[in-house]
């Protein structure tokens, strides 16, 4: 009996976690979509990695290690080292990707002189901070699910709403400029909504691995698909598949964190995807260029032959 | 809007610098109503910045835009824009239709999607340039000339009354781009104002009624037959302009 309730509190467990996992796969299946095809998949590895002072200073700010709280935190980070990123190729002549690193790289650098800074003052509420750092998928709470989904139920329900203006910005931006769309608007707007979906994965995933969860599933879709609703649907489910895999795996073999193994789930997902894909995937694509050869050297030599008869 | 209007488009005193030096000094340009203006000048002449200055693209350094007498910003709707067919990544998830319905995007305004009339639109649009059999098609699949046709037909379902172009005859072959000219000469029929930057000097005299000579500053501007001259020509190619034969 004692082992039974225990069973079931550890599948409750196993439940709320994979909810959890489920719903961060769908929000960044969906909205990496448009940074994979905005050609901006390292934006999401840079605000990852800037969110980590936010976390630090909303814990040394308030003390307490609410998910929300320290969400916040990592929000206004990530969303201010994108800014800096933005400002300095806009103000300066360094290039895009060079600024990226330069970012990412002071402010992860940062954080984690802030995260040490914190567990040397041995606050006896600093355990588990560092769990931003590579994900801790499997410590999920019930509340943490709420907060996910909240939040990133906002940030997909923006996505549909401007839908056809966030298109028109990733597609041809000066077109969308010149018809009167407000485009530093639009950009913002799409920043804010990375930001969302970054920031609500931390605590599972962990700063190093979540512009994975951003970019895989959609790097995916769009093997499978020539529409953007479609790739967005499908980089989102392929999302909170690997989501939910990568929970029971995790949870049935004790040793493997959950971040690191959704991800590998994504990963083999990515690769079937370039390989078996219908249209873009390489296995049918070398078919389809051996059987045209075939085919053409067939008619070649027909019409070879017909000429000889004649 | 005022019909009667002398000037379709006027620029007065436009300097645009994307570092210290600038890339447009000091231009004059005044487009009449109901005419087909070519912009013709050497590679970075400053064509497509032009073009992007009228639309507020880029932020001038000094200088004054006016759409039939008012700013770009309260005349958008009667403008139609055709961007360089490079700009873009057609490898974008999407088929022709769509693209072509984006150009109603502006009328349609915030979060409203396109619907049937929009595609109603969008067809007959794609008829006038003879992509119909195309509507369907993935993006990434077209030719560059018919990815330029998808581009105009998206500029005509704008409905537009000014139309600027930025090479539009870039990379279509010769019936493609009859087949152009007849379109844009319509348009100017129906009394548009279409702005085309073009770089073939042989074809200026048969498609164009006016010519704006440009090389960072405005060299000329004017009807082709005043304006269009070897002396003209030569001050904004330099020397370089043997292959023009006794004009
Ligand atoms: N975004 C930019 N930043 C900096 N310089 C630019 C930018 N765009 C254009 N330029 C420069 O401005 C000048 C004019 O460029 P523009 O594209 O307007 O020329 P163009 O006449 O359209 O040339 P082309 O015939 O090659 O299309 C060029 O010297 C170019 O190097
Ligand atoms: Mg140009």
């Amino acid at each position: 009996m004692e082992y039974l309730s225990l069973l079931l509190q550890n599948h409750y467990t196993l439940i709320i976690v994979s909810i959890g996992a489920a719903l961060l796969g769908t929000v960044s299946g969906a909205l990496g979509t448009y940074a994979v095809l905005r050609r901006q998949s390292l934006l999401g590895d840079a605000i990852s990695h800037a969110a980590l002072p936010g976390i630090a200073i909303a814990f040394m700010l308030t003390g307490t290690k609410t998910h929300l709280i320290l969400i916040i935190g990592a929000a206004i980070a990530g969303w201010l080292g994108s800014l800096v990123i933005l400002s300095i190729v806009r103000l300066t002549r360094i290039k895009y990707d060079s600024a990226l690193a330069l970012v990412l790289s002071t402010f992860f650098g940062f954080g984690l002189v802030l995260h040490t800074f914190i567990q040397r003052t041995g606050n006896a509420n600093q355990a588990g901070l560092d769990k931003f750092l590579f994900g801790q998928a499997a410590t999920m709470l019930k509340s943490d699910v709420l907060t996910i989904g909240i939040l990133g139920g906002v940030a997909l329900v923006l996505m549909l709403i401007f839908w056809k203006e966030l298109k028109l910005l990733i597609f041809d931006e000066g077109f969308a400029a010149s018809i009167g769309f407000p485009i530093r608007s639009l950009d913002f707007l799409l920043t804010s909504l990375l930001v969302i979906a970054i920031v609500i994965g931390l605590q599972a995933v962990g700063a190093v691995l979540m512009s994975a969860m951003l970019v895989a599933p959609a790097v995916a879709a769009r093997q499978w698909t020539n529409r953007l609703s479609l790739m967005v649907i499908i980089a989102a489910a392929i999302g909170a598949f690997s989501g939910v895999i990568g929970t029971i795996i995790s949870s049935v073999t004790t040793r493997i964190p959950t971040g690191p193994t959704i991800i590998l789930c994504t990963t083999v997902i990515v690769g079937f995807s370039i390989v078996f894909a219908p249209n873009r995937g390489l296995l049918l694509n070398r078919i389809r260029q051996k059987k045209n050869r075939r085919i053409f050297k067939l008619a070649t030599q027909k019409t070879v032959l017909g000429e000889r008869i004649q | 809007m005022d019909t009667k209007a002398t000037k379709a488009i006027e620029v007065t005193d436009l300097t645009v610098a994307y570092q210290e030096t600038p890339v447009l000094w000091d231009i004059d340009l005044d487009v009449p109503p109901g005419v087909l203006l070519a912009i013709v000048g050497p590679n970075g002449a400053g064509k497509t910045t032009l073009i992007k200055a009228i639309l507020g693209l880029v932020r001038p350094a000094a200088g004054n835009v006016l759409i039939y007498n008012k700013p770009y910003a309260a005349q958008r709707r009667i403008v139609g824009y055709v961007p360089q067919r490079g700009t873009v990544d057609w490898d974008f998830p999407t088929n022709v239709l769509d693209v072509v319905m984006m150009g109603r995007y502006g009328a349609l305004g915030w979060i409203r999607r396109p619907g049937t009339k929009e595609r109603e639109l969008a067809m007959l649009a794609l008829q006038k340039v003879g992509m119909e059999d195309y509507k369907t098609r993935q993006i990434s699949q077209l030719s560059s000339g018919q990815q330029q046709r998808v581009f105009l037909a998206r500029a005509l379902i704008q409905d537009a009354t000014v139309y600027l172009m930025d090479e539009p005859f870039q990379g279509v072959d010769a019936t493609t781009e009859r087949a152009i000219v007849t379109l844009l000469q319509e348009l100017r029929e129906n009394g548009k104002t279409v702005v085309v930057v073009h770089h073939d000097l042989q074809t200026v005299t048969d498609y164009f009624d006016w010519v704006t000579l440009l090389n960072i500053r405005r060299i000329a501007s004017g009807p082709v037959d005043d304006t269009f001259t070897s002396d003209n020509l030569r001050e904004t190619y330099g020397g370089r302009i043997a292959f023009m034969k006794n004009r």
